[in-house]
């Protein structure tokens, strides 16, 4: 994912984050580090976690993971707080448990770190991925990110509470 | 009936712009199939046989007269002038194209009508008693809940790409006319000791390939907590529902795997961080709601019209109308009156834009402007004064909307089966008109009494046939269309799926192996005592062996001979 463009904050910045992925029958703990941020997998994290850590103490590399959507998230639940970013995965746009893993990451476990949303994910899926708490979107290979800046503002409000807007339109339309 | 404030309207209409745009792109190639294929589902356009579908909603089944005149004026100016009403409530255009769809929603959302998510695996839209408000038996309207769930799902962020699709029904009256035991939940609204209101919640019930009956997961859920346990209950099945294979991907299959307890303590743990928090509903809220679905402004009238009284007498036909078609009212002179989309020689459900603007017109002179879709595919006029039956009927029969036979065997339900749906094995609709045909002789229909017969062009069981006295499955047999027939299903408290009786029949012999069974009923039949009455005292043998009997007895005409 070096030197590729996320959106953030709604405009394309330039990201320096890779994603480390296992090839198959590749042991957690023989994967090689390359320099620079890392999103690793619960495996990886699991297998070197003090490794990680020490990356972080000595040459400042921030901390980074990325969830599959069956990842269970109390597994990583303790270290939530040591992680700058929290990368979700959707290898296919249908597969709708990320959407899940990060209201959940967001309400229940407090986590106020960046959370990007990867994989196959484009403009139709923005308004949605930033209603349950994502703010980072890697667009998925072929489809414009540009186009995918105007998603944002698909709707002008949401009947439930949001990240966004946490009180559901019944709570202010009440009022 | 609920009005639309600016935030309704204005997401409404973001979802018109918002088609809109994925519809040209998908047109100018940047969009894939697949890419377009569930965002198109999750705006009730299907992709059919003779091109496209489009599912339009009618939430929880209530529709004004404008609206279903909107819906005749887009059935004539983008279809071939006729609808498909559904058994979730809904309405389906089967020759629209494509490009006009988003043109299609742009007129509908002016009269507050929408397509959103009336297919794709989301949360579909809610179905409900079509006697809400009216019925004597009635605990507490069920529409507020309704519309409160409504709103609730609408574009929910969380919930647009399920495993699979998320079927929601709640009835607020003792007697369950909505099939809330065969929804992925199914709400019951129960009142305590104390007099307070709550649901009694079912998960897990559904038809299709693997029929099942809800389980209860709730005995009294407080109504504040409606939307934290719902969420918490779709979160489970979101993320732990299978994704691996179609067919086995409805909640159903989570709830039976895991079994009622775990299932519920799963539940139940997602639920406690959930309960309380901002989306626990207020009463203020309820409040808002609620009083858009209050009463209408009732006459005070004599319980019995003496001139109704007097038609009754005079006219047979009239009365053998008002015995099948018009329901008792809580309101003292008031009926409700179902119109029937069940002629003889249309398809089931199917009614012309003329018919749904002369249902409008009744609507708007004799029951206060408001139409209901009943899940048996025919249209309601709630709040009709005993005075103007009558003329109702009169008006209705000209419209082709008074078949007398409301729950007699002509009602049957029927999907459109093979005729429209890419989905299907198997033809419905000419099954059903062969049915109808032979069964068209009125006498012998009344004869014959309640009984429903539902038929489904496949496995997935829109026609709900599982739940027919008679069910009727089309089923491929190496490329053959084969009817399987299931017996002594019913819907309501006590729902129960049909079983299979035995090897499928040819399209052919259907309507004698029908007519077979009814032989069975009346040559066994105690008096008073319906179809299904009769099937739970002498048991299924009987009828099995009257199904294949090689040489069709006919006690149709039999019967007609002996009547001399």
């Amino acid at each position: 994912m070096a030197n590729k463009q996320i959106i953030k904050e709604r405009r394309l910045q330039d990201d320096a984050w890779k994603v480390v992925t296992l090839v198959d029958g590749e042991a957690p703990f023989d994967v090689c580090l390359p320099v620079g941020p890392l999103l690793v997998p619960v495996s990886v994290w699991k297998a070197k976690k003090s490794c990680l850590i020490a990356r972080e103490y000595e040459h400042g590399t921030p901390l980074g993971i990325w969830l599959a959507p069956e990842d269970d998230i109390a597994e990583i639940a303790a270290d939530i707080d040591d992680f700058t970013v929290i990368a979700v995965h959707f290898p296919k746009f249908t597969d709708g448990r990320g959407y899940s893993t990060a209201r959940l990451l967001r309400e229940r476990y407090g986590y106020d770190g960046e959370l990007r949303a990867f994989g196959d994910i484009g403009r139709d899926q923005i308004f949605f991925l930033n209603g349950v708490g994502f703010d980072a979107f890697v667009i998925g290979e072929g489809k414009s990110a540009e186009e995918a800046l105007a998603a944002f503002d698909d709707f002008p409000e949401s009947y439930q509470g949001n990240a966004v807007q946490p009180l559901p339109l019944f709570r202010r339309r009440a009022a | 009936m609920y009005k639309y404030d600016d935030y309704d309207h204005a997401i409404v209409q973001a979802r018109v712009a918002q088609f809109r745009g994925q519809t040209e792109r998908y047109l100018a190639g940047s969009l894939s199939d697949d890419e377009f294929r569930p965002l198109r589902l999750q705006n009730g356009l299907y992709i059919q046989r003779h091109g496209p579908m489009l599912r339009l909603a009618v939430p929880y089944g209530l529709i004004s007269a404008a609206q279903l005149r909107r819906f005749a004026d887009v059935a004539r100016r983008y279809d071939c002038g006729y609808g498909h009403f559904t058994t979730r409530h809904n309405l389906q255009l089967n020759w629209v194209k494509l490009a006009e769809v988003p043109q299609i929603l742009a007129d509908l959302a002016q009269d507050e009508l929408h397509a959103i998510q009336t297919s794709g695996n989301c949360i579909r839209n809610v179905t409900t008693d079509h006697f809400a408000g009216v019925a004597a038996d009635e605990i507490a309207d069920p529409r507020p809940w309704a519309e409160i769930l409504r709103q609730w799902s609408t574009f929910h962020p969380e919930f647009a790409y399920l495993p699979r699709k998320f079927k929601v029904a709640i009835s607020g009256a003792a007697n369950d006319r909505a099939a809330i035991q065969v929804h992925d939940l199914g709400l019951q609204v129960v009142s305590n000791d104390a007099g307070e209101i709550g649901f009694k919640v079912y998960a897990g019930g559904g038809l299709g390939r693997t029929p099942l009956l809800g389980q209860v997961v709730q005995e009294f859920l407080p109504w504040q907590h409606l939307l934290t346990y719902t969420e918490a209950l779709v979160r489970v099945f979101n993320r732990y529902g299978r994704r691996d294979n179609a067919y086995k991907a409805r909640i159903k299959i989570l709830v039976k795997a895991l079994g009622r307890e775990e299932f519920s303590r799963q539940v139940d743990a997602e639920w406690a961080p959930l309960k309380d928090g901002p989306a626990t509903l207020t009463a203020a809220e309820v409040e808002r709601v609620s009083a858009q679905f209050a009463a209408p402004a009732y006459e005070t009238l004599a319980p019995d019209d003496l001139c109704y009284l007097g038609h009754l007498r005079e006219d047979k036909a009239f009365s053998r109308w008002v015995e099948r078609n018009v329901q008792a009212h809580k309101v003292p002179g008031y009926a409700s009156v179902t119109l029937s989309l069940k002629k003889a020689g249309a398809a089931p459900g199917d009614a012309t834009s003329e018919q749904m603007e002369a249902a409008a017109d009744l609507a708007e002179r004799y029951s206060f402007g408001e139409i209901r879709v009943s899940h048996e595919q025919n249209l309601i006029l709630a709040d009709v004064p005993q005075r103007e039956l009558y003329t109702v009927w009169h008006r209705a029969k000209a419209a082709g909307l008074a078949s007398p036979t409301v729950g007699l065997i002509q009602d049957l339900i029927a999907c459109p089966g093979g005729d429209f749906c890419s989905l299907a094995n198997a033809r419905s609709l000419p099954i059903a008109a062969a049915i109808q045909e032979r069964f068209e002789d009125l006498d012998y229909q009344h004869d014959i009494g309640e009984l429903e017969l539902n038929i489904s062009g496949c496995m997935n069981s829109c026609g709900h046939h599982h739940l027919g006295a008679i069910g009727i499955l089309g089923v491929d047999k190496n490329g053959e269309e084969w009817y399987q027939v299931t017996l002594g299903g019913r819907q309501g408290n006590d729902a129960r799926i049909g079983e299979v009786i035995g090897r499928s029949f040819a399209a052919a012999e259907i309507p004698a192996a029908v007519e077979r069974l009814i032989g069975a009923y009346l040559a066994h039949r105690h008096a008073d005592e319906r179809f299904i009455d009769t099937f739970d005292r002498i048991g299924e043998e009987v009828f099995r062996s009257a199904a294949y009997l090689p040489k069709p007895a006919h006690p149709h005409q039999s019967r007609r001979v002996a009547n001399g």
